[in-house]
């Protein structure tokens, strides 16, 4: 039995849990995967847009432009870093320079503060790396930039505290109806009863709807692919670098991440299946090619690794949130796609405004705590502090992934804390171990010996991203005795 | 802070060997950090025999090679400092280290070696396509999991490149029972040793498939398999070739890049041909009294060479606490045609520690027959024919004091020539 159930543990879901657990209520959150953040909320631009980019009037724009300041104290209160390093919309020709006064204008009506065009000077001099034909940008102050599955671990971590049950591997695979009123929501190990459901399935967002019988509407993927550099070259922009955009997207663009690394990419291309996650050669080339126009001079000798994200695509061109008008109790907010993270504060505020119109009490609970624990990231630290740390808890004396300094201590704390870590890639997306330049060459061996003593499994057990997905295939000698492959399966 | 005579980051070959050397040579003070808990480095996985037949005349493992340093270390009073790791390295000689013991230690060090040995090339930086599954891994970390945790990490192998790690680990699984498919190199030739083709693949009859590639991953969750496909002399993919592999597991043997963050951090200049510090006679870095030696400064495939250079870093450090870093102009060292580089850049023939000087260098393409030539600002000062040279296997040479002193350059390039027997590339 639950008051709310919430689908899907991305930044949507959680956030919305994390709303939520303001009140006194029982709720549960189901994830189909081992871990939250294992959707679109994981592999994404990581930008807090400013919000001149969506069409006026849009839920898009309404919402990006509402949820953009409320990230400064979400973030402090979660213990996340948010630097708001401001974009630019990079024209290099003359009709593009006419778009940035579209943007501009767009923008203004938009209720975006600070924007302006900025001349080349005042470009080259924010930019020096950028290609010497650009004539004008826009420069928006507000733009940011996040770590988007550190923001949504972080928001399910605090939700958790906050009383919220959140299930993981537990898919959604039917949900049951009675008298147009929701009933209950079934995973394969329990039925939970539950008069209300927030549809935050992201890609599958549709299937779920139409599993309830709510409102139909499609969602097809749309791949954006990216290539990721070596830190050392995290300078050679400081700001979002966007090209113009286009009617489609906003374009390949150059940006740097809140761990000091920068990226290049998205690319925009309909995909079939909604798990196809494949970079493709194909893909590689167009991004490098976009890059390039915006910062010629690329160090792709320091590629470290790639990734794909897909867009939630919807057909109706914009942000679905709204309750069933044929299932009571439903709540759909589906086709998040851009800018979905920059306005999933208001996305949930949104929810939750809907959830009391359909008759849901909201009684606020008094010991509500909106701050996480503080996590020690033993690279951000002091001498002081490091010292202070290794002496009470020596296990953060002991390096684990040298690339990017990470400890056995904030390794163990990631697999004890709420929503605790059960994978390499849990482990990797909480701590970073494994994300540097070697990308887990070396701390990978040890990150599985770590989890299963932590977990009470054998190393065998240890996944990359949930069953299915084990690193290691045996004992040495097993193969031998068993007549090598040709026996074995 | 603690004071320290001299520190060596690394207790590989290269590390233990400098420090050998430079008690030998009288320094008292020699203490050796390393961030595993057992010395030897990377020879701690090689369990395969290759090791020490220059230094020793013997075919040793990996660990027995080792061995016999750590052995000398101990006997010699060197102080080894295990799961430890080196965080912080600045150009006044300042070291951060931090265990789970002494939790941070802050030392200053009146000389320092560098001997952090190298880490391998991965996915990221040769941008293979498609999925990113469980199943992908350098052979590096392939060979830990087999010869030091004792789990295999697949049955169903492709090993993509030819260096010596991926060809050792191609027999070693073999050996363990799973089945190794191919050996896919996107070069006309390997990149690995020939004894290691011959005794790692053709004694067990998996195939090299020579300027090939791999230009897909399949799978989800556990790679399902690849897809290989021919390279044209541009090295793209010829998708009319490209053939479907199953496997469970892909193995990357695409190349070393020496490990030099704390050099950086220390800001000593880093040559982009070796990946490694630019080095003097004496093994010096562009910081006077930082030394390097052995993988961090370029990669080795022999390591009786790393032992020979790091006891040049030994003797180095050892001068330089002698004459107090005194100040030395230097003749360039440069690489002509026909090579990737030239070790040491720049040497100043007055202050060569020994009264001979090895130069080593790689060739930028196998040629069977050339000509390694050597000159001065007045022209050829050596040359000497080669045979069978291939850049896998490292060039090295002597020059005397007395050929060296008094001139302002030095010229290394390699001339291929002709045979009368045809090549491929
Ligand atoms: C290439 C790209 C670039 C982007 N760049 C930006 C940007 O810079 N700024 C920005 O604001 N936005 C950006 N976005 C959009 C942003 O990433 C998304 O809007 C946001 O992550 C959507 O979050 P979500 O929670 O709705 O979806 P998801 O993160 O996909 O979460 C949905 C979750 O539901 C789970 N689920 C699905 N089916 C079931 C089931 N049956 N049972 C249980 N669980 C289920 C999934 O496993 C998943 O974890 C970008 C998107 C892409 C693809
Ligand atoms: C798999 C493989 C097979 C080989 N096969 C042969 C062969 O058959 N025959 C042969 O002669 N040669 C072989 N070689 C070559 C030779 O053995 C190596 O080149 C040699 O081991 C390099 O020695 P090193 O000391 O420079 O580096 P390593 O052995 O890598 O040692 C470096 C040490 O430094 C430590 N370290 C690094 N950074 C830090 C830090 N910040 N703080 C503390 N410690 C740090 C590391 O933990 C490591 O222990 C092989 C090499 C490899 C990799």
């Amino acid at each position: 039995m639950a008051d709310v159930v919430i689908i899907g543990g991305g930044v949507v879901g959680c956030m919305i849990a994390r709303e939520l657990s303001r009140y006194q209520l029982k709720i549960v959150l189901l994830e189909k995967e081992d871990d939250v953040a294992s959707g679109t909320s994981k592999a994404n631009s990581a930008i807090i847009h400013a919000g001149y980019d969506a069409k006026p009037g849009t839920l898009k724009a309404k919402l990006n432009v509402r949820g953009n300041p409320l990230f400064d104290k979400i973030c402090s209160e979660l213990d996340v870093p948010f630097k708001r390093i401001g974009s630019l919309v990079v024209a290099l020709t003359d009709e593009e320079l006419k778009a940035l006064d579209e943007l501009l204008e767009r923008g203004k009506i938009n209720g975006v503060p600070g924007l302006e065009i900025i001349n080349r000077e005042r470009l080259f001099k924010m930019e020096p790396n950028i290609n010497k034909e650009a004539k004008a940008a826009l420069y928006a102050p507000t733009a940011g930039i996040i770590c988007p599955y550190e923001l949504t671990i972080a928001l399910a971590e605090n939700a958790c505290q906050n009383g919220v049950e959140i299930r993981l591997n537990s898919p959604v695979v039917d949900i049951k109806v009675e008298n147009e009123r929701m009933l209950s929501v079934i995973t394969p190990g329990e039925i939970i009863h539950t008069r209300y459901v927030v549809n935050a399935a992201g890609l599958f967002a549709d299937e779920i709807s139409k599993m309830a019988g709510a409102e139909e509407y499609s969602i097809t993927p749309r791949k954006g692919e990216y290539l990721i550099f070596d830190r050392r070259f995290g300078g050679i922009v400081s700001k979002v670098i966007f090209p113009t955009p286009t009617k489609i997207s906003k374009g390949i663009l150059v940006c740097p991440t809140v761990d000091g690394n920068f990226f290049i990419g998205p690319n925009s291309n309909d995909v079939q299946e909604k798990d196809d996650v494949a970079v493709t050669q194909k893909g590689i080339e167009e991004i490098v090619n976009g890059a390039r126009r915006l910062v010629p001079d690329l160090p792709m000798r320091h590629v470290i690794a790639s990734f794909a994200g897909l867009r939630a695509v919807s057909n109706t061109d914009d942000f679905v949130i709204e309750a069933s008008k044929k299932v009571k109790g439903f709540v759909n907010v589906g086709g998040i796609q851009s800018p979905g993270l920059s306005s999933a504060p208001a996305i949930a505020e949104m929810v939750i405004e809907i959830l009391k119109e359909e008759g849901l009490e909201l009684k606020v609970k008094s010991d509500y705590n909106p701050e996480r624990p503080q996590i020690f990231k033993f690279r951000h630290l002091s001498s002081e502090e490091k010292k202070e740390l290794i002496r009470q808890k020596p296990a953060y004396g002991r390096v684990i992934c040298r690339c990017e300094t990470v400890t056995e201590g904030e390794i163990i704390d990631a697999i004890r804390r709420p929503v605790g870590a059960r994978s390499l890639d849990a482990v990797k997306r909480r701590t970073r171990a494994g994300m540097g330049r070697c990308q887990g060459g070396f701390c990978s061996p040890r990150v599985v010996e770590i989890l299963a003593r932590e977990l009470g499994i054998s190393p065998l057990e240890v996944t990359k991203c949930g069953y299915g997905s084990e690193i290691l295939k045996g004992r040495t000698k097993e193969f031998i005795e068993t007549g090598g492959v040709a026996g074995a399966k | 802070m603690q004071s320290r005579e001299l520190v060596i980051i690394g207790a590989g070959p290269a590390g233990l060997s400098a420090a050998v050397e430079a008690r030998r040579l009288g320094i008292k003070d020699v203490l050796v950090i390393d961030r595993e808990p057992e010395p030897g480095g990377i020879l701690k996985q090689c369990i395969h025999t290759g090791f020490g037949l220059h230094v020793f005349n013997e075919e040793l493992t990996g660990p027995e090679y080792a061995e016999r340093f750590i052995r000398e270390a101990e006997n010699l009073g060197v102080e080894i400092m295990l799961d430890t790791m080196v965080i912080e390295l600045s150009a006044d000689k300042r070291i951060v280290a931090v265990n789970n013991r002494e939790g941070l230690m802050e030392i200053q060090a009146k000389a320092i070696i560098l001997a952090m040995g190298c880490r391998e090339r991965t996915r990221g930086a040769i941008n293979i396509p498609g999925f990113r599954p469980a199943g992908i891994f350098t052979a590096g970390t392939a060979q830990r999991f087999v010869n030091i945790e004792g789990y295999m990490p697949g049955r169903e192998i492709v090993i993509l490149g030819s260096g010596d790690i991926g060809l050792i680990m191609a027999r070693r699984l073999t050996l363990e029972g799973a089945k190794v498919k191919c050996v896919v190199e996107i070069m006309p030739y390997s990149n690995g040793l020939t004894r290691n083709i011959v005794q790692c693949l053709e004694d067990y009859d998996i195939p090299l498939l020579l300027k090939h590639t791999v230009v897909n991953i399949h799978g989800r969750k556990r790679v399902e398999g690849v897809t290989i496909a021919e390279v044209d002399e541009n090295m793209k993919p010829i998708m009319s070739t490209a053939k479907f592999v199953p496997c469970d597991t892909l193995l990357l043997s695409v190349g070393l890049i020496p490990e030099n963050e704390l050099s950086r951090m220390a800001e000593i200049t880093i040559d982009e041909a070796t990946g490694g510090p630019v080095v003097n006679q004496r093994m010096e870095t562009s910081v006077p009294g930082i030394f390097a030696c052995g993988n961090v400064l370029h990669v080795h495939d022999l390591v009786d060479y790393v032992t020979r250079e790091a006891e040049l870093a030994a003797r180095g450090a050892a001068s330089y606490l002698a004459d107090g870093g005194k100040k030395y102009e230097y003749v360039p060292v440069s690489t002509g045609s026909g090579l990737r580089y030239v070790l040491p850049q720049r040497i100043n023939a007055d202050a060569m520690t020994d009264s001979r000087q090895n130069f080593f260098m790689r060739s930028v393409r196998p040629m069977n027959k050339a000509r390694l030539i050597i000159e001065s600002e007045k022209g050829v000062i050596k040359s000497k024919a080669m045979r069978h040279v291939k850049p896998s296997e490292m060039i090295s040479i002597q020059l005397g004091r007395d050929e060296v002193i008094g001139i302002k350059m030095l010229r290394f390039s390699l001339q291929e020539e002709g045979d009368g027997v045809e090549r491929d590339g």
